[in-house]
């Protein structure tokens, strides 16, 4: 019992003269009070080689333009974690917060509330406050391009997708990337295996190798890693990779990648609140301003490939083709889009049905 | 190299002094040599932990948040221990109080807040006790091994939370994303002081466990059951009820700290409701000896070591894993001594002496 007690004096004593000195000396992290501070909240680690890896590469774009302090905390869990992480950040100072993924959404309404003079800006979700905007791209385009390669490859007609979870954003990029695949390919079927997790090397790989025992030939994805690339290049298969390039990681099975260029934006907007002209907006950039792209397509790619993707490229930034344009078939051939009109943004956003060729089910 | 491990007979306390100065003296060297391979500087580091930790009043309500759930489940878990029924079920007590309290948070919502509250911890309590009297009841019953009951019943209580929340219990408005609805502002603990309610129930916890443990007949006759079953047989205890009405105590306390969890910190259930708090308040209890006050002080400084790892990753771009490394290293450290101040080693010629010494 005594000597429990010592022990514990012990340690309280020697944090409290170590306390004493840290007041001395001050940490990095509260110097330079008039630097405009900038945190970023990751879903996965950068170094996912993904999703997080592109906006970690947003976020070094936007130190090096504008000068500013960074901080970020990775692998933050989409629950009541992520609020603790924000009020870290504004503690140690972040004037705006970039949080980067769907489940954030409802944390960062709350804490916006709590923080009216901090800016908040939430990625893929659909709620804003004042203080409180969200963006995101329209990678549909992209992924209907990359679609358009995969299609023109798969020789077995049957093409593996490999999704998160079933909120609209996703099922939105199967849906695009099956229009795709059908514009070249029109009676080739896209098989959807959800794993219910944004990251997860191992769960993402594993969903893949199930699709490809299934008799898929090509394996796409929504997810933040490239395990399902390295389940195709381990089958001799091919694949189409998501948010960055991922032919480091599959070398022999990657064609190409919808892809994430999000530096651009992330300057614009700390510039505007350090002007303070930033307002809330719902922002959702497409290919023409830059946001979204599609990677260049590697010697996988199936010939003419190239040309055919450059041609609907065209056709997008132009203006004359729209990914969801009518006619549109559910899966049960109940028609959703009339010929001649297009799927609006709001029920973009809140897409919860399968395009006709899709394999799979929303909503288990 | 022979060595052989010797028991120690009882040391002073300026030797265990020592021990836990080079333990703690040991793990920052270590630690330190890790961060300098990350290219830092480990002084600095090891500053801005303790800055994270207790350099503000918002980082010191903090630490507080973290350290509420460590106090109340070590609470939980010691009166087990003490009867030496080893709960390594603490994760599910808590995720199954967590459970009925939100049942009760989402079914009566509308509810006068003070009533629904009241009910949600009475609740949370029932849920956890309830869990826990599973393994208590077969080890009291057929003798099972309760470490492997409560352990694997871990599994089952979090599977269930998994299931609901991607199933029956998702939130219709969440646009499939798999998440329980929040709780209205009725089934949320208030703050007081800056932080919420918990740390006050944390607190009145402390109190009468210390007096249930120390001064009441059932608090005597589990450190009995603990010491010596034959004992206790001879003392008159009846075995059976006091396994079963301590693990009940043990779990429900533990449940306890699930209802607070979801109401004051979640705001709703969700598979991470515990979040291994369950195994770390092992941890603590154990560090503070299964004694009420201690656990407080312990667990205080092992919410510090949290914070302040979680605190250096943002401020210097640390990984959360070499975050975490850093932090188990130093725990390994402070740990592993505790083994030094009962055991002590003996090399080879020492051994043998020592031998012939004892033959002679």
């Amino acid at each position: 019992m005594k000597r429990i007690l010592t022990v514990l004096l012990v340690i309280l004593l020697s944090l409290t003269l170590v306390v004493g000195c840290a007041q001395k000396a001050p940490a990095p992290a509260d110097e330079g009070k008039e630097k405009m501070k900038v945190g970023f909240v990751y879903i996965g680690p950068p170094g996912d080689g993904g999703w997080t890896y592109a906006h970690d590469q947003g976020r070094k774009y936007l130190e090096q333009e504008l000068g500013v302090e960074t901080i970020y905390k990775e692998s933050v869990p989409e629950d009541q974690q992520s609020e603790k992480v924000m009020r870290d950040m504004i503690d140690q100072g972040a004037k705006v917060l970039f949080v980067t993924s769907f489940g954030y959404m409802d944390h960062v309404e709350k804490v916006a509330k709590e923080y009216p003079d901090i800016t908040f800006m939430h990625c893929s979700g659909f709620k804003s406050a004042e203080n409180f905007g969200n963006y995101f791209g329209r990678i549909e385009e992209p992924r209907y391009l990359s679609g358009i390669v995969a299609g023109m490859k798969s020789e077995s007609g049957k093409i593996g997708y490999v999704a998160a979870f079933d909120i609209p954003e996703v099922v939105r990029g199967i849906n695009a990337f099956t229009l795709g695949v059908q514009s070249v390919n029109p009676d080739a079927v896209v098989k959807v295996k959800w794993t219910n997790t944004w990251y997860d090397p191992a769960k993402e790989k594993e969903a893949a190798i199930t699709l490809l025992d299934e008799g898929v030939d090509i394996i796409a994805q929504h997810q933040d890693t490239a395990g399902p690339q390295v389940a195709a290049e381990e089958r001799g298969k091919f694949s189409v990779g998501y948010n960055s390039d991922m032919a480091a990681m599959a070398p022999k099975a990657y064609m190409t990648a919808p892809v994430w260029n999000w530096g651009p934006y992330y300057v614009q907007q700390v510039k505007a609140v350090m002007d303070g002209t930033w307002k809330a907006e719902a922002y959702w950039g497409g290919m023409k301003d830059g946001i979204v792209d599609l990677a260049p397509l590697t010697a996988n790619a199936p010939e003419g490939a190239k040309e055919a993707v450059e041609k609907a490229k065209a056709d997008i930034l132009a203006g004359k083709l729209n990914v969801f344009a009518g006619p549109l078939k559910d899966q049960n051939g109940k028609e959703m889009v009339p010929a001649g009109s297009v799927l609006s943004d709001q029920d973009q956003l809140e897409m919860k049905w399968f395009v006709e060729g899709v394999e799979g089910k929303i909503g288990q | 190299m022979q060595f052989r491990l010797v028991k120690k007979p009882e040391i002073t306390q300026r030797q265990y002094t020592v021990i836990i100065l080079t333990a703690i003296a040991l793990a920052l060297l270590t630690s330190g040599l890790f961060i300098l391979l990350l290219g830092l500087n480990p002084i600095q580091v090891y500053l801005a932990m303790l800055n994270g930790a207790f350099g503000s009043t918002y980082r010191l309500e903090q630490t507080i948040i973290v350290a509420i759930p460590l106090v109340i489940i070590s609470l939980g878990i010691a009166v087990a221990f003490k009867m030496k029924f080893w709960n390594i079920g603490a994760e599910g007590q808590v995720i199954m109080g967590a459970f009925f309290a939100s049942y009760l948070a989402l079914n009566y919502q509308d509810a006068p807040k003070p009533l629904l509250l009241l009910g949600m911890l009475a609740a949370g309590f029932l849920g956890g006790g309830l869990w826990g009297l599973i393994p208590a009841f077969f080890k009291a019953r057929w003798g099972t091994n309760e470490t492997i009951v409560t352990l694997m019943m871990n599994y089952i209580a979090l599977k269930w939370i998994t299931y609901l929340q991607y199933g029956p219990w998702k939130d219709p408005n969440s646009m499939g994303f798999p998440k329980i609805p929040n709780f209205t502002a009725n089934a949320i603990l208030p703050n007081f002081l800056g932080v919420h309610l918990g740390w006050v129930i944390a607190l009145i916890l402390v109190v009468i466990m210390y007096f249930f443990m120390n001064h009441s007949k059932k608090g005597f006759e589990i450190a009995v059951l603990g010491e010596s079953l034959n004992t206790a047989r001879y003392a008159g205890v009846n075995i059976f009820r006091t396994i079963l009405f301590s693990m009940f105590i043990s779990g429900g306390i533990c449940g306890l700290a699930g209802m607070i969890q979801a109401s004051a910190v979640g705001n709703t259930l969700s598979v991470e409701v515990a979040g291994g708090v369950g195994y770390t308040a092992i941890i603590t209890a154990w560090l503070g000896a299964l004694k009420a006050p201690w656990i407080v002080l312990v667990s205080v400084l092992f919410a510090a070591l949290v914070q302040g790892s979680s605190y250096i990753q943002s401020a210097f771009g640390i990984s959360a894993a070499s975050a975490s490394l850093i932090q188990a290293m130093i725990l390994f450290f402070v740990l592993g001594s505790d083994f030094f101040t009962k055991y002590k080693v003996v090399f080879g010629s020492e051994f043998l002496t020592r031998g012939k010494e004892a033959r002679e």
